[in-house]
This record gives C-alpha cells, structure tokens and sequence, in this order.
C-alpha cells in the first residue's frame, strides 16, 4: 500500500531543479509527481516516479545523494471540504502529518494526495477503516498514461 | 639484530629495514659520522652554508658530537627561492641524475637534485617505509601519486620496486580508471593523498563497487595532514588498514618517515634524517617530547644536502620504544603546518581544528571548504560541508538541525561565528593531489 518516494538534496539558487530532472528524462523515467520544500539556502525535491529503483540507481551515479521516503496515496473527492473530511479523520486517530502535497493526477471526481507519516502503517489502517481509499503503486500506474 | 624473516608481512620487514633495528648506540655512531661527513661537504660546495658557518665562526670541525648540531644555522624555504635553481647543489651536474621541483605557487618554484647514489638513498628508504606499512613481494601497488616535477609518484614508485612489489604507475586522476584497476588487476596496496582516496571511496560507492569486497588491503597515504577520525573512516569504508607516511621535497620526498603496524607515530628513517624540535619562535632546541617545529639535517644527502631545514610543521618526537621493534625514534603525526594557520579576527585557526569539529558531529569527515571573505572591514568565515547519504534526511527540519549542529561544533572549538552552508554532493573541487581547504578572498576586490 506504501509508495516509494525519491528526496533529492538541491541547493536553492537558479538552475538546480533542471539537472536532475533532465538525468532521469534522459533514461525515459516519467514522473509522476513531484514536490518542493525549501529554506534560504537549501531544498528537497520530492519525486513519484514509475520506476523508483532505476531512477535511484541513475541520480546516484550522477553524484546526487537520494533518500528513500515510504508514503501514502490516498483519494479524497475533488469538492470543497474533500480534504478536510480526510485532515478530520487523520486528526481524530491522533495521526502526525509530516507533510504532504497533491498529486496533478485526478480521476473522475477524485483527487490524489500524498502523505508523509510518522506511522504509514497505522495512517492505512484508519484511513481505510474510515472508509477512504489508499492507493497502491500499481493502480497509481495504471491511471498515468 | 640480524633478521631472519624477509620481507615478513606481519613486520613488515625486508634487508633493507635492517637499519630500522639499529641499537641506540649503534645508530648514533653512524648518525654522528654522516653528520660530519654532510656538513664538510656542504661547507666545501655551498656558498651559502659555508658564509653562514664563517659567520659564527664554525668550521667542519665544530662538529665534535651529535649535540653540536645546535650551533649550525637553520636552512629555511626562501634559501631555496633565493639560490634558484641550483644555488644550493654541492653536486656538479655531471653528477647530477634527477631534478625535481615544486609546484611554485608563490613565486619561483624550488628545485631539488639527486645524485644516482641519492636516488639509491631514496629508493631504500621508500622500501622501508612501504615494508613498515606491511607491503612485501607479492603485493600489487597502485601508484596514484602524481608523476612528474612533484617527488611523490616517481618516489613511491622506485621504492615500490626496490622492496619486489608490483608497481602500477597510473598517477593521479582519472577515478574512474583508478577503481576499474583496483578491480581488475587485484590491487593489494595504493598510494596517494588521503584526500584524493576519499574521493575515490565515494565514487566507487557511487559505481555500486564496494572496495571492502576487493583484495584491497593497504593504503599508503601521504603529502598533507590528515586526522585519525579520517583514517577511521577510510579503513571503514573501503576496509583497508591506512598508514601515515611523512616527507617533503627539500629533504628527498616521500620517505622520510612512515607508521609500521602499531600505527602509534611514524618511524624517522634517522639513519639518513636527522630530526630535531625547536621552539618555532625562539629557534631554540626541544627536548624528545616537547612539541614544536621539525627540523631535518639530510646526513646521506650528496647532491643538495640540507643543514637543519625547517620544515614548518609542528610534531614531537617520541623515544619510548615501539611495539614493531623498530629502534628509530617515531615522531607524532603531523597535525598542523605553522604554514596552514590562518587568522581570523585575531584567532589562529588550523584547518584540522574545524576537521576536528565537523568529525564530532558527522562521525566521518564530509567534503568541506572554508572561504575567508571581508565586508565592510569585518573578516567572516563560511564553511561549506557537502551532504552525504549519512545526514541526508527527507525532512528541511533535519537539515537544518545538522547544519546548526555542524555551525555550533565549530564556534566552540574556534569561538568564533561562522556561516554554515550546506551544498550538493560534487560541488566542491576534487584535488587530485593536495587538497585546497582554504579559500582566503579577503584581499580581492
């Protein structure tokens, strides 16, 4: 049910999203998703891709230093209040969000967003329970064209 | 004490070490004959050491004990500059076989001569020093230091051969190449800087080659100060034992001083180099134990002797003997470089105190640079750390944790603020040779 998230150290000045983007194209990874944190000096790009393994394996020959990340996808309905019915769910169980980011994908009347938690386990345990739905790595494939 | 063992890898002991278990007295009859016979020879070949010696009234014939050599006047790097480039030579150069010289970033460069019985002296003590570190015949060396002007590659190289082992002369450079040969011609022993074999774990970790799966045993490192915490990283990530090996060009290169297996100190080869301590600021003799500056007197050296070089860096001799039964006296592993020392804000600061700070908080040491810059009269020091796999969290809170943590590590060796930027991996220049980690901008623009 976890998702396997790349995370990439960059230094925030002009130019340096660009180069590790451009390594994974040149092997023909798509991404999926991707997300950016940042401070003054520093960031961390957060990747989805297909391939997570190659694309590890590319970026660290290339002299980066990637970090592994397991998160969770989950659909919430694409209307207001969509996300704050999940946030209320994962509130009330108590559940640390270390972060999280939406997805650009939709599907049908859905939204796709990705979570960071101190316990991924139990986050897909009330998650699910609650009756919203976790989405896997091979059903997120198959949405992305 | 005769040997019987040759070329025993547990002592590393090869013919040529015998002068390495020399007793005392012994050592010192032939020390106390080579020092008149050096000193008569630079009196009568050399402008400069025989106008220094008529100055205080010495002759060769002053030199009556090993004590003596307190009287003679010191030799130091500028004599070099100013008799460029062969002012210095007591050798005529029909005798001459080698020069080599210095890189010369300041000006001049410095040359230095061997005679073919120099190159012989040279040889033999690169044999001792790499059977100190455990190398025997049957091993396979890989060269890395730089061939060429610079004295380390053609040093180690001659040695390598001297003592039976294999010699691959691939000079510095070219990683990649470098690890594909570690690999494919099953490479037991490589010499180079500590720095340049730093960089060259990280890659092969890069390549997914785990140098601790390879034959890989020895590492022989040398040319610039490197700290204990950087030896224990080294022997941890590429599982090798790292030795410490000590020399400079003005007295012959590499091979004037090297670890053995206790890896407490290195080994003075004061058969050929006799090393003294002085106070750097008075010139004034230390006694075994006290730290200060090392000065070397060459006592086999023919074609440019040198009488009491000050070398600059900052040691202490230690007499007590040493678990490998050598005899000759180890001196401590050099640290610091009076010539290294910058001041800010009127702090004296080693490179190896920030080393020292860095380590404390990361375990190994990161890739670092310190650049020194002035703004508005006011002199500022920023170290940039690139980030490795070790401290790389997905979380900016991490980050900034370990960046403030490196920043405090830092300000309360020194006690000084410093700006800590963390870069990229790779962002940093790569020496080959010597490592650059200081950056002074503070008189441009």
């Amino acid at each position: 049910m976890k998702l396997q998230q790349l995370s990439l150290f960059l230094e925030n000045r002009p130019g340096r999203l660009e180069a590790p983007l451009s390594a994974i194209a040149a092997e023909g990874i798509n991404i999926l998703t991707l997300s950016l944190a940042d401070t003054a000096q520093f960031g961390i790009l957060r990747l989805i891709v297909r391939d997570w393994e190659k694309a590890k394996r590319v970026l660290e020959q290339a002299g980066w230093v990637v970090n592994l990340t397991e998160v969770v996808a989950v659909d919430v309905l694409d209307r207001p209040g969509g996300l704050a019915e999940a946030l209320r769910i994962l509130e009330d169980a108590d559940l640390n969000i270390e972060y999280m980011y939406a997805f650009s994908l939709r599907r049908g009347d859905k939204a796709i967003l990705i979570f960071r938690f101190e316990d991924p386990d139990r986050a897909i345990q009330v998650l699910t329970d609650k009756g919203l739905h976790v989405v896997d790595g091979e059903e997120l494939m198959s949405f992305v064209p | 004490m005769l040997k019987e063992l040759w070329n025993d890898a547990e002592g590393g002991f090869h013919p040529a070490s015998a002068p390495d278990f020399l007793p005392q007295t012994a050592l010192k009859e032939v020390q106390l004959r080579r020092l008149r016979a050096v000193v008569a020879r630079a009196y009568a070949n050399v402008q400069l050491f025989r106008e220094r010696m008529d100055e205080r009234g010495l002759t060769p014939e002053s030199i009556q004990s090993l004590q003596d050599i307190r009287h003679l006047p010191f030799t130091v790097k500028t004599d070099l500059r100013d008799t460029y480039p062969f002012g210095l030579f007591a050798s005529p150069m029909s005798d001459v076989v080698r020069l080599h010289a210095s890189s010369g970033t300041t000006g001049k460069p410095i040359v230095v001569a061997y005679t073919r019985e120099d190159v012989e002296v040279w040889s033999e003590v690169m044999a001792r020093t790499f059977a100190s570190c455990g190398l025997h015949r049957g091993d396979i060396l890989q060269n890395a230091f730089g061939y060429g002007l610079f004295t380390g590659g053609l040093g180690a190289h001659y040695g390598g051969e001297a003592l039976g082992a294999t010699v691959i002369p691939i000079s510095g450079g070219n990683t990649d190449r470098q690890i594909m040969l570690i690999r494919d011609f099953n490479v037991t022993a490589l010499c180079c800087t500590p720095s340049y074999f730093t960089h060259m774990v990280e890659r092969a970790r890069e390549l997914g080659i785990d140098l601790r799966d390879l034959p890989l045993r020895v590492g022989i490192f040398g040319a610039e100060p490197w700290t204990d915490g950087m030896r224990h990283h080294i022997e941890a990530e590429a599982g090798i034992k790292a030795y410490d090996i000590y020399g400079l060009s003005e007295i012959i290169g590499p091979g004037v001083a090297a670890e053995c297996s206790a890896q407490d100190g290195l080994h003075v080869f004061e058969d050929h180099f006799y090393p003294e301590i002085i106070d750097p600021d008075t010139g004034e003799p230390l006694p075994d134990g006290a730290e200060g500056e090392l000065v070397i007197t060459t006592l086999s050296k023919k074609a440019m002797p040198m009488i009491r070089y000050r070398t600059r860096d900052i040691t202490s001799l230690i007499t007590e003997p040493c678990s490998c039964g050598r005899t000759i006296r180890r001196m401590r592993r050099i640290g610091r470089r009076s010539d290294d020392m910058f001041i800010i804000r009127g702090v004296n600061v080693f490179p190896s105190q920030v080393e020292a700070a860095l380590m404390a908080v990361e375990g190994t040491l990161p890739h670092y640079q310190i650049i020194l810059t002035r703004k508005g009269g006011m002199d500022r020091m920023a170290v940039e750390v690139e980030v490795t796999p070790e401290v790389f969290s997905d979380s900016i809170r991490g980050l900034e944790d370990i960046r403030t943590r490196l920043a405090q590590s830092i300000e309360r060796i020194l006690g000084i603020r410093v700006e800590l930027r963390l870069v990229e991996p790779h962002t940093l220049a790569r020496s080959e040779g010597k490592a650059k980690r200081v950056i002074d901008r503070r008189n441009e623009g």
